[in-house]
């Protein structure tokens, strides 16, 4: 019996080192493991020899299927290793042809540049809100301030609206020509201390490659009992060196508007020349024609007509005062982007888009 | 305003400064230069005094003549010259090789019709400092000495004929610096130069070498009184406070001496006569306009200025008739209205070649009223923008002083009488001084600025300061300060005066500071503002390219979208002064632009366009916030060139991402600019009036087809109504340990039962154990009646605690199919 079971195992392991493909090795298993095969039958029928042996047989026999077992799945194994490696190698491609395609989107330049704006803001401890854009001249002009001779008022620097019959009140509107509007309707409704820049479009009838009808501005606005001129430059410094780099200076340059007092335009000193005039090869610096500096906004302390406007205790100019800027998000694009013309930016070639997003 | 250096160097002592040094302090404490021009001859030292020699005809041109010119030179040099008035023994300006002249010409040695000639004789125009261009300056006839002058001398060193000029940007409030003296007084206080007495007082007079008659001192009052014989004046309005007039006889109408003429040019204004001339040049410096009128064409020699009224009409001196409006000023003669005052001066009493004696009028207005007229006629002349400012009634008297003295010495002319006055201006009444705390500069700028220090910065500009306690311990003082009247309008309140110091002595070197954010909550976005981007992310990220359109379109648009005319879609907002037609009204979809933008790029030859845009759309209704106002909300739109489920597909995602379960479409077949057949309202909320807050389709083939587009689909949001509608935080619900059971039915209803109905039906069939159910297909044709459709229908089933079992699985799939047969109709296929 023993010699049988040493037969079968020979003879299986023979056949399963013989076997070249994974399905041959499946037909071995059923022919010497199988039920009818003969090796398991073997066992089965232990229980019908002679006690004495019955021990003997039985171990010989089920470690004989154990050998087979373990040989086939060894076997089996290492056949599957290779048919893999000759299916990779059947599967084998050109990684230079194109993949899949994928739309590729991208945000306008313009809401890029908003909303990096919108985050250094945040990052400084302004809250964001947003205005009306159609306005009427109560807010865009009078509680800004404005005498009633300004030339913004004139109808060459405002769109104003046709009279509508669909409207109540005998107002003037018209397009708001500043996101400043927002200063004086956010005061009516916050309390002090206030906080605020104001994202948004704008409109102006002007038209040629530096201007176009409407565009988009960020207003500011910080009001509190002890707000200063120096906070100003140093949130306006901080704004700077965020949007045009860490060794930008800027500089506070008198100016007038008639919603602040003092007023200051905003100089940053030039990104492209670093504020020297002059480019590497010694030629004059393009962007800030020599100067070292470019004009990026205008600003100041908020004039107190302009808090009385408002009226309401809360925002008494004797009590309360802070500063407000204006800044075009066009011109900061394009000091950024190195735009000259901003009339593409409404034309929306998507070529051209894609080359900012 | 043009500021020729050289001149203004006569009013502060620039003590060698240049344009460039005097530009640079100026535009840092607040008076901005828009450039800097040179104006004249670009080489100055290469034009020189010369002497013809001798003077023949071109032996082959009979219009040029050839000349030798004395220049200094050991030898005489040849000059062809094609002036008329050319002749030997005139004393000229030569331009010598080299010299490049006004526009950029250099001069060269040449030869004209074969005659050499090295320079150009020059004529006043090209020197800069005339008109005059019909022949060559002749030097002796404008400038006395001028035969003994050696040849060879720069012509600068007899005749100012060039000049760097400052351009400078005036801000609206600062009408005194449209006066060279008060941009004088700038560059002083701005640059510490000392700053020369002004022009129309005694001692202004003296430091020109001149000596201020009677009335020629406006520090004084004119001695010879307030009346002129056979003039009267009378003001009958307030809007002009002072109106002023002096007369003056021998007068001789001629060219004005070759200096006015000069700086004139220098400065941007043509020489016209000697007597406008001085009217032109007295503004300049002063910055008060004035008005002279030819005595005797002033009917009666009386003169009124009063209101218009609605309607009247008036001939300019341009030759227009001007039909006015009430409350515009004009003043009146003897027979009727000779002047639009302040504006612009009649015809009928134009001073002209033959007027002998002269009426000056120097007035001063109501601002807003001038600037009202001038903005109405659009006529900005220098004049009406300076009145448009109103000016100080004191300016006046300057410009009175100094144009009395300039007529008596250069026109020879001789006053009479003294200064007729009338208007509502007292003299009298003083302003009071304005208090400027110490303290409260301090507390507005962020830096410490001593009162000695602010005493020091205002007087330069010539503010009179007091220091009622000068031993107030720093920090609690009070300065009293008196304004000047130039700058009255300007200066009314302490901050007015705190920006004068901060400007000159403040913003130079201010150490920056931050302010502290007291509010005890962080800034961030709001939760709108947080969907917006989440709304703009989303739909990049699905390969969308965001656009920005014109808010603006023409009023056609609505017509092109079909929408009727009654339709509140509509309704647009309409510019009163549009750029253009194409410009005319305000956007009432953002649908108009997306279809403007993606035929641009179609005709460019962009295909599979895929972008959005957000932003805001109007419409004339009221708002309802502000109802006196337009209707204006945020929207979102995009815009694919594919099929309706392409668009659906993005605003599933779209909606998805913002965490909106409870949307539904309702096809609809009303919207006229899209496909009848593939549209749809887009709703959020339970029950049959959940708000609409969109649009979803096709483009109607029509429309598209307007705008040159193939088939092309749309979404279309009111943000304003989405964005508060999006969850900002959720809570999650586990996902659940146990395994869920998955099966699939496929249903045949009538066409007409919607997907979501037999979803909604299965849904709540479905019970408890449903986790989902969606159409993953959708078939008609072969195997299916007619007027049926297909629908395949994926079910997922979970329980939080257990694993489901087949007898579970099995009832709720029963239940499913018996909701759907008795609800729908739906039969079980296959």
């Amino acid at each position: 019996m023993q010699e049988r079971i040493a037969e079968l195992r020979a003879a299986g392991e023979a056949a399963v080192a013989a076997a070249t493909t994974t399905d041959e090795l499946e037909e071995l298993r059923v022919a010497h493991l199988g039920r009818k095969a003969e090796l398991p039958n073997l066992l089965r029928d232990v229980s019908k020899l002679e006690p004495a042996e019955r021990g003997i047989v039985g171990k010989a026999a089920n470690q004989a299927r154990q050998a087979l077992q373990a040989a086939i799945d060894a076997r089996v194994a290492e056949l599957k290793a290779s048919e893999l490696d000759a299916q990779l190698i059947a599967d084998r491609v050109d990684i230079t042809l194109p993949g899949k395609a994928e739309p590729v989107g991208g945000l306008h330049l313009l809401t890029r540049v908003r909303r990096d704006i919108e985050d250094i803001f945040l990052g400084l401890g302004f809250d964001i809100v947003e205005g009306p854009e159609t306005e009427t001249v109560h807010y865009n002009f009078d509680a800004l301030n404005h005498a009633e001779n300004h030339p913004a008022r004139d109808r060459a620097d405002t769109f104003y609206l046709a009279p509508s019959p669909h409207l109540d009140g005998d107002v003037q509107r018209l397009l708001r020509t500043h996101t400043s509007p927002m200063q004086v309707r956010h005061m009516e409704r916050a309390e002090p201390p206030v906080a605020i820049v104001v994202p948004g479009r704008v409109y102006r009838p002007d038209s040629d490659a530096t201007h176009t009808p409407q565009f988009h501005q960020v207003e500011g606005l910080w009001i509190d009992t002890d707000t200063t001129l120096a906070d100003l430059k140093g949130v306006l410094l901080s704004f700077a060196r965020a949007i045009f780099g860490p060794d930008r200076e800027i500089r506070l340059r008198p100016h007038f508007f008639p919603f602040t007092e003092p007023s200051v335009e905003i100089d940053v000193s030039c990104h492209l020349c670093g504020g020297t005039g002059t480019l590497k090869d010694r030629s004059r610096c393009p962007l800030c024609k020599g100067t070292g500096w470019i004009e990026i906004l205008g600003s100041g302390m908020v004039d107190p007509n302009v808090l009385a406007a408002v009226g309401r205790p809360e925002f008494d100019p004797e009590k309360v005062q802070g500063f407000a800027f204006g800044m075009g998000i066009e011109r900061i694009a394009m000091l950024r982007y190195g735009l000259s013309d901003l009339r593409p930016l409404y034309e929306n070639d998507v070529r051209l888009l894609e080359q900012y997003a | 305003m043009r500021v020729p250096i050289r001149w203004l160097g006569e009013y502060v002592a620039l003590d060698g400064r240049d344009a460039t040094e005097v530009a640079a302090r100026l535009n840092v404490t607040g008076t901005e230069l828009d450039r800097l021009v040179h104006h004249g001859v670009e080489t100055p030292e290469k034009i020189v005094v010369g002497r013809v020699l001798t003077c023949e005809p071109h032996p082959d041109a009979d219009r040029l003549r050839v000349t030798t010119v004395d220049i200094g030179a050991e030898e005489p040099s040849q000059i062809v010259c094609g002036a008329p008035n050319v002749a030997a023994g005139q004393t000229v300006g030569v331009a010598t090789v080299g010299a490049v002249m006004p526009g950029g010409m250099k001069i060269k040695k040449a030869k004209l019709r074969g005659q050499a000639s090295v320079g150009m004789i020059c004529s006043a125009r090209e020197l800069g400092i005339g008109e005059e261009h019909d022949g060559i300056l002749a030097l002796e006839t404008v400038l006395p000495g001028a035969a003994d002058v050696a040849p060879g001398t720069p012509l600068t060193d007899v005749l100012a004929h060039a000049d760097d000029v400052l351009d400078l940007e005036i801000t609206p409030n600062r009408p005194d610096c449209l006066g060279l003296y008060g941009i004088a007084r700038e560059v002083a206080a701005a640059t510490g130069a000392s700053l020369r007495p002004a022009p129309w007082t005694a001692a202004g007079a003296a430091e020109q070498g001149s000596t201020a008659e009677e009335g020629e001192d406006a520090a004084a009052v004119d001695p010879r009184g307030e009346a002129i014989d056979g003039f009267s004046l009378e003001v009958t309005t307030t809007r002009c406070p002072r109106f002023t007039l002096r007369l003056f006889q021998d007068v001789v109408v001629g060219p004005s001496p070759l200096w006015i003429q000069a700086r004139l040019s220098a400065a941007g204004q043509r020489p016209i006569n000697n007597v406008v001339d001085i009217t032109n040049y007295v503004m300049l410096v002063t910055g008060q306009p004035l008005h002279a009128f030819d005595a005797d064409r002033v009917a009666g020699g009386s003169l009124t200025i009063r209101e218009a009224v609605d309607g009247e009409q008036l001939e300019t001196l341009d030759g227009t008739t001007r039909t006015l409006k009430a409350g515009e000023l004009v003043i009146d003669d003897a027979d009727g209205p000779t002047s639009l005052a302040a504006v612009m001066g009649g015809a009928r009493s134009e001073v002209h070649e033959g007027t002998t004696r002269v009426l000056l009028e120097v007035a001063s207005w109501d601002g807003p009223t001038i600037h009202r007229t001038a903005h109405r006629l659009d006529l900005f002349s220098e004049a009406a923008s300076r009145n448009a400012k109103g000016l100080a009634p004191e300016q006046v008297d300057w410009a009175q002083a100094l144009a009395s003295r300039l007529l008596r010495e250069t026109v020879g002319a001789t006053r009479v009488g003294g200064t007729l006055s009338a208007g509502t201006w007292n003299s009298a009444v003083v302003q009071p001084p304005l208090a400027v705390r110490e303290s409260r500069v301090e507390r507005l700028l962020g830096t410490a600025v001593s009162r000695p220090r602010q005493t020091e910065l205002l007087d330069a500009l010539g503010f009179g300061v007091t220091d009622a306690e000068p031993d107030a311990p720093a920090g609690t003082g009070t300065l009293q300060v008196v304004v000047p009247a130039e700058r009255r309008a300007d200066v009314t309140r302490e901050v007015d005066l705190i920006e004068e110091i901060a400007r000159l002595g403040v913003v130079a070197d201010l150490e920056p500071t931050l302010p502290t954010r007291r509010r005890a909550a962080a800034a961030r976005l709001t939760p709108a503002q947080r969907a917006r981007r989440r709304v703009e992310d989303v739909l990049v990220g699905r390969g969308l390219q965001e656009v920005v359109g014109w808010s603006f379109t023409d009023a056609g648009a609505a017509g092109r979208l079909e929408l009727p005319e009654g339709d509140p879609r509509a309704a647009a907002v309409v510019l009163d002064n549009p750029l253009s037609e194409d410009q005319a009204v305000l956007r009432p979809s953002m649908l108009v632009s997306l279809l403007d933008i993606a035929r641009h790029n179609r005709t460019r030859g962009v295909d599979d366009l895929r972008i959005f845009e957000t932003g805001t759309v109007f419409r004339d209704a009221p708002d309802p916030v502000r109802a006196d106002m337009p209707y204006e909300h945020l929207a979102v739109a995009a815009l694919v060139q594919d099929d309706v489920f392409a668009a659906k597909g993005l605003l599933e995602a779209l909606l998805g991402a913002l965490r909106i379960d409870d949307w539904a479409l309702h096809a609809t077949d009303e919207v006229q600019f899209l496909h009848p057949g593939r549209a749809a309202r887009i709703t959020v909320g339970a029950g049959d009036d959940a708000p609409t807050i969109g649009l979803l389709g096709e483009v109607h083939p029509r429309v598209a087809d307007r705008w040159d587009l193939p088939r092309v689909a749309t979404f279309l949001i009111d943000l304003d109504r989405l964005l508060p509608l999006v969850p900002d935080a959720r809570t999650f619900r586990p996902v659940g340990a146990f395994p869920d059971a998955r099966f699939d039915l496929a249903v045949l209803v009538a066409d007409d039962v919607t997907a979501a109905k037999v979803v909604a039906v299965a849904r709540k069939a479905g019970g408890a154990l449903l986790e989902d159910v969606r159409v993953f297909d959708s078939y008609r044709g072969k195997g299916v009646p007619e007027g049926q459709v297909s629908l395949a229908l994926h079910v997922r089933l979970r329980a939080a605690d257990r694993t489901l079992t087949d007898e579970e699985i099995g009832g709720a799939r029963e239940q499913i199919v018996a909701a759907l047969a008795e609800q729908v109709g739906g039969v079980l296929r296959g």
